[in-house]
């Protein structure tokens, strides 16, 4: 009988090697630069990429196995929550919008950010960051299609949610965070790792999540909650390679630091502003607040991304200068984007309400230096003016940032009774911005930014309505023709919270949820 | 400074003045006024007298504010880029030299919105 030999296994060490850096080869026959033809012309200079560390050892088949695993405890749950009404556990039915804003405005961002980590992972020479890619793509697509599953549930009872995507390529404000990732999936390789690896995964990151995630766990819904204990090892993934990626490019040539801090400059700012909508969640859509808009900042922003930034000195990087602008901005911010959705609640995919007396109240004790006296006058006159039956709806267009295509709602640094107007002349045209920093990124590449698909300049070129809309006849309702294209309903998907379906429906189902009816 | 590109890289910039159906972009603002989220954005043809805005125009736009019917046009302070500017009623928009996307502000003095919040 002949023995059997156990086959050799190989240690975790060699196997990674194996199962990484082994699967590279040198070409024989083709030249590096036309295999890699994007290495080069951003200016960044790699002169070894042998020297890329791996911040986690994982090969493709204990990533699968990983995965498997939380997904079939993720998918468990929100069975559970299904089939358990979980949706009727919510605070209450107002929070039900921050789950729109999710759906619409970040998920989608998700998928493109597969897309970008697809496409990088494919142009790096070096196998330890294109194999760290290619896991943060498939990431990416998962947490897409687990956000969409988990929120799917909602869309069966409740509106604004039907068409997400669609929404997300056309509605007004939603061109804000597809522009801002359109934008990084439109630069080159380097660019886009220090992007969205680096500032927005890294610097950024925990301004996005964990509002949405602690919010969604503070206000009863366990579907999004689990999804996003399902993303968490994967996020700590993302924000370790993005750490990586920037010392690496770093410490290969010291011509690479000036490129570099050009970069977390501008998109420090570019995620600063689509926090925006993240700031407003925070501090009047969550029924149950977490914590202040301001506070998440102080924490995550000035305490650990100040001590990021101290460590990157060595690497010579210094903090953005736009931080300056943007702790004098975290009294206002939250108010002015608030303001802004109550304004435009005829043209948006959720509600949109004042806050009551206590939240008032909250909202004095968080920001003392202006809800009172700049904000609460303005809100109390638009709670007085709505229990008379005038509720406020504008319905003309607002001036847009050509850079990060919000309404020219932001105010002077330092006064917040003034909208901040900047402008520049390019090549015969006018081009207007939100502050000094949009500006700088526009004046850095202006060629990119004109052909910005700035949504109000859109509908007045006609280009946002259903296919054979006629704008010359009499009579013709642009708002109409708008949400039309929008796949929109006037009266269900839009306007107040306190005259929706939504909240009717609620009510309505919960009453015979827990009493006798 | 110019975009870091792999070839030439020109594109058509998209909200040149030919792009509106012979309308032109004019961006007007209400100072003190944040009521209005924000300045906004109007495409009306060259030709519009510059007084058809003011009585046709905003009080659709602002009249919502109870400050709107109290504005003293007379003594209305106009600012255009910033910079103070005098416009005349009776002329054009091309007229009074505003071009495509130029953006006006007005300041109606002792008007500073609800209880002079400069909402």
């Amino acid at each position: 009988m002949d023995m059997q030999v156990a086959k050799k296994k190989l240690g975790l060490k060699e196997r990674y090697a194996v199962m990484t850096r082994g699967l590279d080869w040198k070409p024989s026959y083709q030249k590096m630069e036309d295999i890699y033809p994007y290495m080069a012309y951003e200016g960044i200079k790699i002169h070894d990429w042998d020297k890329w560390e791996d911040p986690f050892r994982l090969t493709m088949d204990a990533y699968w196995k990983y995965q498997a695993e939380k997904e079939r405890k993720l998918y468990a749950i929100i069975d559970a929550f299904n089939q358990n009404n979980g949706h009727l556990n919510v605070t209450d039915a107002r929070y039900l919008n921050t789950v729109k804003l999710f759906i619409s405005g970040i998920s989608p961002l998700e998928y493109v950010a597969h897309r970008g980590f697809s496409h990088v992972g494919r142009q790096f020479p070096g196998p330890g960051p294109r194999v760290a890619c290619l896991m943060q793509a498939l990431d990416e697509i998962r947490h897409a299609q687990t956000q969409v599953h988990s929120i799917s549930n909602y869309n069966k009872y409740y509106n604004g949610m039907h068409d997400f995507h669609h929404a997300h390529d056309r509605v007004w404000f939603l061109s804000v965070p597809k522009s801002f990732f359109d934008d990084a999936i439109t630069a080159g390789p380097f660019e886009f790792m220090v992007s969205i690896g680096f500032s927005f995964e890294y610097v950024l990151t925990n301004l996005l999540f964990v509002p949405f995630v602690s919010g969604a766990a503070y206000n009863g819904d366990m579907g999004t909650m689990t999804f996003g204990f399902s993303a968490q090892s994967d996020e700590a993934r993302h924000m370790t390679l993005g750490l990586e990626v920037i010392k690496f490019i770093l410490q290969q040539d010291p011509a690479n630091v000036p490129i570099v801090q050009r970069w977390i400059d501008k998109w420090t700012w570019r995620g600063y502003r689509v926090l925006t909508l993240v700031a407003m969640m925070m501090d009047y859509m969550l029924p149950k607040r977490t914590m202040s808009w301001k506070e998440a900042w102080e924490v995550y922003f000035e305490e650990n991304g100040g001590a990021l930034f101290k460590d990157l000195a060595r690497y010579g990087i210094k903090m953005p200068d736009c931080a300056a602008q943007i702790a004098l901005e975290k009294d206002h911010l939250s108010h002015q984007a608030w303001s802004t959705f109550y304004n435009y609640a005829a043209a948006s995919n959720f509600h949109t309400w004042m806050p009551d007396e206590e939240e008032m109240a909250w909202l004095s004790s968080k920001y003392p230096n202006s809800y009172d006296k700049y904000y609460r006058p303005r809100m109390e006159f638009w709670r007085e003016e709505a229990a008379k039956g005038n509720r406020f709806y504008n319905k003309t267009l607002p001036m847009l940032c050509q850079t990060c295509q919000i309404p020219m709602i932001f105010t002077e640094p330092g006064d917040p009774t003034k909208i901040c107007y900047r402008e520049v002349d390019y090549k015969g045209d006018k081009y207007h911005f939100c502050s000094d920093h949009c500006k700088k990124i526009f004046e850095d590449e202006p060629e990119k930014y004109v052909q910005a698909w700035l949504p109000v300049h859109q509908i007045y070129q006609g280009n946002c309505f259903p296919e054979g809309t006629d704008p010359t006849v009499e009579g013709f309702d642009p708002l109409a023709a708008v949400l039309k294209y929008y796949n929109l309903e006037f009266g269900r998907d839009n306007l107040d919270f306190d005259i929706s379906e939504d909240k009717k429906n609620f009510a309505e189902w919960r009453g015979q949820a827990t009493k006798n009816v | 400074m110019a975009v870091a590109a792999v070839k030439t890289y020109e594109f058509p910039p998209a909200d040149t003045v030919d792009k509106f159906h012979g309308a032109q972009l004019l961006y007007i603002g209400w100072e003190d006024h944040l009521l209005f989220c924000a300045p906004f954005a109007f495409p009306f043809p060259p030709t519009m007298r510059f007084g058809d805005i003011l009585a046709g125009v905003l009080p659709g736009v602002f009249g919502y504010h109870p400050d709107f019917a109290k504005i003293d046009w007379a003594k209305a302070e106009w600012f255009k880029s910033g910079q103070p500017w005098q416009p005349d009623a009776d002329k054009s928009l091309a007229e009074n030299g505003l071009k495509h996307k130029d953006v006006i502000r007005f300041r109606t003095p002792g008007l500073t919105g609800i209880k002079g919040s400069c909402s």
